[in-house]
């Protein structure tokens, strides 16, 4: 059998043994870890007989608190992953001076820049911040939870579907050597044959399904769900950021999925979108992807903005200042961020017409986030500031993100962005959004919305650790990358031949490795804290003296989340509620109607993912199996027309009677 | 503590080449500029703003009981018009900078000067340069001395450029930065820039996207040179006993990694051309002929038939999975025959004061001079300028 | 919900729904199925932006006169529309709660999409055999694409139209199978309006082109 090479190509498409990466060392140590690491776990789960719970209780829940914690768990799982990538780069590029090679040849450098672009985007930030919106939103809005439970489960699988075939890649094969953009020709079959941009593809657009239905699913949630009383313009303003960026997500993928697709059909068929033969034409994929692209930059940061309303409202003590106008200025930008693609290759000889109203919509955006800015400020104005976490990542984000701000218009000036475009001064522009921005908007969420999720704090002495290691690494990482940037220096470069630039990308190593530091410090954190977990218990609900109705249920809240639906009177619900002597009602409960634990959600992706892998490495019966089977389970599925169950008045009764002598307690001690 | 730190940062930062803040060319350094005065621009609201958080943070802290406290206050009519205008001020100022910037610094426009107290002098002297994107090298030709360099691009200071870039397999882009800004160089496509350099010296250029794996070996010495001096670097090419024909080309294109310097004394003509329109290849149709032809409608059912297998790849190129093997479309006229698609120049204005604004005068400085001028009101209705003033 | 004759009867503020209803399954379903085809009508959007940009490239080989065959497609157009009329009489069939008469006009209008399928693929066949493959030029790509795109739909609509009458003929028209009708109607009505679109901007324009 294993002589007849036809057969086996039937059988294994170009899947050979020579995929697997055995002569290179750095991919066999790091497999080695990772398979210790994955087989301790899964020993873990099998000695102390876990599966059937996380089976019952988690992979198929329906639950959008559980699905939005398992986003975070993939979010932070991958951050690992594209911070090893970064550390690499940072590593080959602060020794590959003087005639060195460094450590990566080209071969594996380009794979390991592309994917921690895409990882980082696709696989951290975007089920991080997917993840919060999940958590938190359904909560903000007092439902019980999203519009479509089902298919909430089913974007959480479809998400980790393209992380696995992203992560496979390293051990299977190899990824893409084209950038996180993948631009064609480059990426087309003629210069990447190998199976690296078809795993980039079929990742993406496996993750992208879920990433769209998710979308869809969070809109109706806030649009259908709202609890009485809550208009428009007296929802949360997480929720307004979440709405915003769910439609952005829902009116930018398609894209990414149609233009994809059109790679795919280049690659797979040979038709001639983006060669440069038979009337082909590569800048339309340029252009297309980056009409998904630039959205989605406010895909991610518009959440992060929500966050840093509800925490500096919160930890000011005060009503969030000028929501009106903070609504308003979301709604622009959401608006803007579709007219100014064009100015991420003004290069590309558009001509100055083109080029100045692209760099001139650029700019404008920058005014609703110059009136955020001056909200939060003026929300800080004659508030009581409580330095805990939150506020610190707050206050942070609001010094460093200016930075970033001022040098993205910098960069949207077309003359000036022929001079800095693709340069590590563009590198460092956007990582100082991303990082200053996003990521921080994010640990300001994941330390102010923990103990709503799990019923303890974070500890704060390690958070604290955290926080200066990330942000002193932060700098020192990216300020040097500003410096080069104005030198002429370029990025994706392997290997350098001045000596007067090795010092910066030394100095941007250590700040790479301060920010390692800091993701230690925040894992010790997370270890510490459910470690002390009876130290740091919250019993309130509302650890933080919050405004906004998510603090008004027990924490962790109950399946059901509320006992009745609240009514809403004012935009700061829950602080509304306090302030005019609410009093939890203890009996009169009636059974809740909830949707039930489905396995159908991860059994398709699974196969999708399967179909991706089979679609890679040109397994044509694999693909074809899967499909078929895929559209089965699918249709399968429609035929259960029991999915929901009640959850009986006395069941209710007695969560809700723990929690009133959990809360007598607390307020005895 | 921190301003200490800085120290050492700061010395670093004096003994470094920022060449993009401190270019040899005058495109670029007008480009300088720009980037100066926004950073400048926007620091006028930047600065504050940091500031005010600081100052914010710190006062309203929670232990300092004696500020003032007042949770409800969450709206101010003032204070949002200020909060919006500000911003809104500082973008119409940069935008009208960026405007005028990106029409008049436009690589497309051919130079109005030489340098800032330099007019042009001779309208056609400018340098014509043809750039291609090689995997991973460069290769210029000099159409009007006959010549070609790989990975070394010589030119006269004072004299204007006329770069044409393209690139012959994936997309890269031109840069030097001591030159002027960077512009993508694509397949089949041609892009222009024109520059001047204004100070001797050796540049660097480079490839500035990614484009593959020799894209860190892919740059180039830029020359910057006294007349006298280019001229003999121009005679040394000439004497290189090394032409550069189609099949030259179609070697020299294939992937190399780090390819040292090289000239050429004698270069086929049409092949900057050919490269164009991706013809090199002896019997493929040219990129124009097949456009002229889709003009007009196409070649109809019989086109259909009109390819060739794709003998020669430089990748060992391999078809789609599931479509049929590789071909190309096969010529019909050669390349002689094909006409240069005449230049659109855009040309730099000579009087920049249309840009400026007619419509506002200058305030007369000495009173004296005052009543000899007529009315502003009279001077934008008439729309003259008077003589004075230009 | 009776929030407003709670809150008029005392004047403390009430801060929960009293007397609550669950809310009615599927509430969000037609809402939510809408932004769905609006994601869907994007990619239409972005193939039809491409056919725009390449429909003209036609690599020195065959353009749109040279290929379509008017008849043909106004024959399609013609099943198409059709079926959307047909899928309106089920729907007005469903309304009245009639079973058989339904399920009659579901069968009508697979019929007419098959038919639609069937010419559509004829026509495939024809260019493909005559050498004008979806590799030939990129106006063939996008041609192919645009098209194919819009023929996969209708075979997914096929197949859901399918289960749909198996689900009807086995629990009878629910509330659950009306609301999913509702949705393919939706969906068979979207895919009409844009095969309009390709029927202009491709065939009609391009034989005028």
């Amino acid at each position: 059998m294993f002589d007849n090479p036809e057969l086996l190509k039937l059988i294994f498409g170009r899947l050979t043994l020579d995929a697997l990466p055995i002569h290179e060392p750095i991919l066999v140590g790091t497999f080695a870890v990772v398979a210790t690491g994955g087989l301790a776990l899964l020993a873990i789960i099998t000695y102390f007989r876990l599966w059937g719970y996380l089976w019952r209780e988690w992979f198929t829940t329906v639950d959008h608190k559980r699905i939005g914690i398992m986003y975070m768990i993939l979010g932070i799982v991958m951050l690992l992953r594209g911070f090893a990538d970064a550390i690499m780069m940072r590593l080959q590029q602060a020794i590959a001076f003087g005639g060195s090679d460094g450590y990566l040849p080209a071969h594996h450098y380009d794979q390991v820049f592309t994917a921690h672009g895409v990882i980082m985007i696709f696989f951290v930030a975007m089920p991080l911040v997917t993840g919060l919106m999940n958590y938190v939103m359904p909560l903000q809005i007092g439902a019980r939870d999203v519009s479509f439970p089902f298919l909430n489960n089913f974007s959480f699988w479809m998400t980790v579907g393209g992380a696995v075939l992203v992560m496979m890649s390293l051990f299977v094969g190899e990824f893409a050597r084209t950038g996180w953009l993948a631009y064609p020709p480059l990426s087309n079959i003629g210069y990447s044959p190998d199976v690296g941009v078809d795993y980039y593809i079929w990742g993406l657009q496996v993750a992208g399904v879920g990433t769209t239905l998710s979308g869809i699913n969070l809109i109706c949630t806030i649009v259908k769900l709202r609890a009485p009383g809550m208009t428009m313009m007296k929802m949360p303003v997480f929720t307004w950021t979440s709405l915003c960026t769910n439609v952005l997500i829902v009116a930018s993928f398609p894209v990414l999925t149609a233009v994809l697709a059109l790679l795919s059909l280049d690659r797979y068929i040979g038709t001639n979108f983006f060669t440069n033969d038979f009337g082909g034409n590569p800048m339309m994929y340029v252009n297309l992807i980056w009409i998904w692209g630039h959205p989605e930059v406010y895909i991610l940061v518009l959440p992060a903005f929500g966050i840093f309303s509800e925490v500096t409202a919160t930890f000011s003590g005060k009503r969030l200042f000028g929501y009106t106008s903070m609504v308003y200025a979301t709604v622009v930008i959401t608006i803007l961020s579709y007219l100014v693609w064009l100015h991420h290759f003004f290069t590309m000889g558009s001509g100055a017409s083109v080029n100045s109203f692209f760099g001139i919509t650029t700019m404008i955006i920058s005014i609703p986030t110059g009136a955020k800015m001056f909200n939060w400020l003026f929300t800080m104005y004659r508030g009581r500031i409580r330095f805990e976490l939150p506020m610190m990542w707050t206050v942070t984000f609001m010094l460093t993100f200016v930075i970033g701000g001022m040098t993205g218009v910098l960069l949207a000036v077309p003359p000036a962005d022929f001079v800095l475009h693709n340069s590590l001064f563009l590198v460092a522009h956007f990582h100082n959004v991303i990082i200053g921005g996003v990521l921080f908007g994010l640990f300001a969420g994941i330390n102010y919305w923990f103990p709503k999720a799990f019923g303890f704090r974070l500890d704060p002495f390690w958070g604290k650790l955290s926080f200066w290691f990330w942000v002193s690494g932060f700098y020192f990482a990216f300020m040097p990358l500003y410096v080069l940037g104005l030198m002429g220096v370029t990025r994706r470069l392997r290997v350098f031949d001045d000596p007067s630039l090795q010092i910066w990308f030394v100095i941007a190593a250590f700040g790479a490795f301060l920010i390692f530091l800091g993701i230690i410090a925040m894992l010790v954190q997370f270890a510490v804290s459910i470690l002390r977990r009876e130290q740091l218990k919250d019993v309130t609900g509302d650890p933080w003296n919050a405004r906004t109705l998510e603090w008004a249920t027990s924490s962790p809240p109950p399946d059901y989340n509320f006992a009745f639906t609240p009514v809403v009177y004012d935009n700061d619900a829950w602080w509304d509620m306090k302030r005019r002597g609410y009093t939890r009602p203890l009996t009169g409960f009636k059974p809740i109607h909830m949707p039930s634990n489905t396995a159908t959600g991860i059994i398709l992706a699974g196969l999708a993912t399967a179909m991706g892998f089979g679609l890679i490495w040109y397994i044509w019966w694999l693909a074809a199996v899967c499909f078929i089977a895929l559209l089965a389970v699918a249709i399968g599925h429609t035929f259960n027309y029991h999915r929901d169950y009640d959850i009986p008045a006395d069941q209710i009764g007695k969560v809700e009677d723990a929690r009133t002598r959990v809360l007598a307690a607390g307020a005895q001690s | 503590m921190k301003l200490l730190a800085l120290l050492p940062f700061a010395a670093l930062l004096g003994g470094c080449d920022f060449v993009v803040l401190a270019p040899a060319g005058d495109i670029a350094a007008q480009q300088r500029d720009l980037v100066v005065i926004s950073t400048v621009l926007m620091l006028i609201i930047v600065l504050p703003v940091m500031a005010l958080t600081v100052l914010f943070a710190w006062r309203y802290r929670q232990s300092n009981t004696e500020a003032a406290y007042e949770p409800e206050w969450d709206h101010s009519t003032q204070l949002e018009l200020v909060i919006w205008s500000a911003p809104l001020l500082i973008i119409i100022c940069l935008g009208a900078l960026t405007w005028m910037g990106t029409h008049l610094l436009d690589p497309y426009r051919s130079l109005g000067r030489i340098a800032a107290d330099k007019p042009i002098e001779r309208k056609d002297s400018a340098l014509d340069v043809q750039v291609i994107a090689l995997d991973w090298k460069w290769l210029f030709i000099y159409p009007q001395y006959g010549v070609a360099a790989v990975n070394e691009l010589a030119a006269p200071i004072d004299r204007p450029i006329r770069f044409r870039i393209t690139a012959s397999s994936v997309m890269n882009s031109f840069y030097i930065p001591a030159l002027a800004g960077q512009i993508y160089a694509m397949p089949g496509m041609e892009t222009k820039l024109h520059a001047v350099s204004n100070k001797e010296g050796t540049f660097r250029g480079f490839s500035a996207n990614y484009s593959g794996a020799g894209f860190s070996g892919m740059h180039f010495d830029f020359k910057s040179l006294s007349a006298s001096e280019f001229d003999k670097w121009v005679a040394a090419a000439k004497a290189s006993k090394d032409m550069l024909g189609r099949s030259d080309y179609l070697q020299l294109e294939r992937p190399s990694e780090n390819v040292p310097v090289r000239l050429y004394g004698t270069v086929d003509r049409d092949l900057y051309k050919a490269i164009l329109n991706m013809c090199v290849e002896p019997g493929k149709m040219c990129m124009s002929e097949m456009m002229a032809i889709d003009a007009k409608g196409g070649l109809g059912r019989e086109g259909v038939n009109n390819t060739l297998p794709l003998t020669y790849d430089k990748y060992a190129r391999r078809g789609a999975p599931l479509g049929s093997e590789p071909t190309f479309v096969a010529g019909i006229c050669s390349i002689d025959e094909l006409k240069d698609t005449p230049l659109r120049e855009v040309t730099a204005p000579l009087d920049l004061t249309p840009l400026r604004g007619v419509g506002l005068r200058r305030p007369p400085f000495s009173p004296a001079f005052s009543p000899a001028h007529p009315s502003s009101t009279s001077l934008l209705l008439s729309g003259q300028r008077s003589k004075s003033e230009s | 919900m009776s929030i407003a004759t709670v809150s008029t009867q005392s004047s403390e503020p009430v801060f929960h729904v009293i007397d609550e209803h669950p809310h009615p399954e599927g509430a969000s379903t037609m809402l939510g199925f809408w932004i769905y085809l609006m994601s869907d009508c994007l990619i239409f959007a972005m193939l039809f932006a491409t056919y725009g940009v390449l429909g003209g490239n036609y690599a020195a080989g065959p353009a749109p006169k040279d290929l379509f065959d008017l008849k043909l497609v106004a024959l399609n157009t013609t099943m198409l529309l059709l079926s959307s009329i047909t899928y309106g009489f089920a729907m007005l069939t469903m309304e009245k709660s009639k079973l058989g008469a339904t399920q009659f006009w579901l069968a009508i209008t697979g019929l007419f999409g098959l038919a639609f399928l069937g010419i559509e693929l004829t026509e495939f066949h024809h260019m493909i055999h005559e050498g004008a493959t979806p590799q030939r030029s990129a106006f063939l790509s996008s041609f192919f694409t645009l098209v194919g795109t819009h023929g996969l739909h209708v075979t997914f609509g096929l197949v859901w139209l399918v289960t749909l009458m198996m689900q009807s003929a086995r629990y009878g028209l629910t509330v659950a199978n009306r609301r999913r009708l509702m949705c393919l109607s939706m969906f068979w009505h979207f895919l009409d309006v844009v095969w309009i679109g390709v029927f202009t901007f491709v065939y009609l324009l391009g034989v005028l082109r």
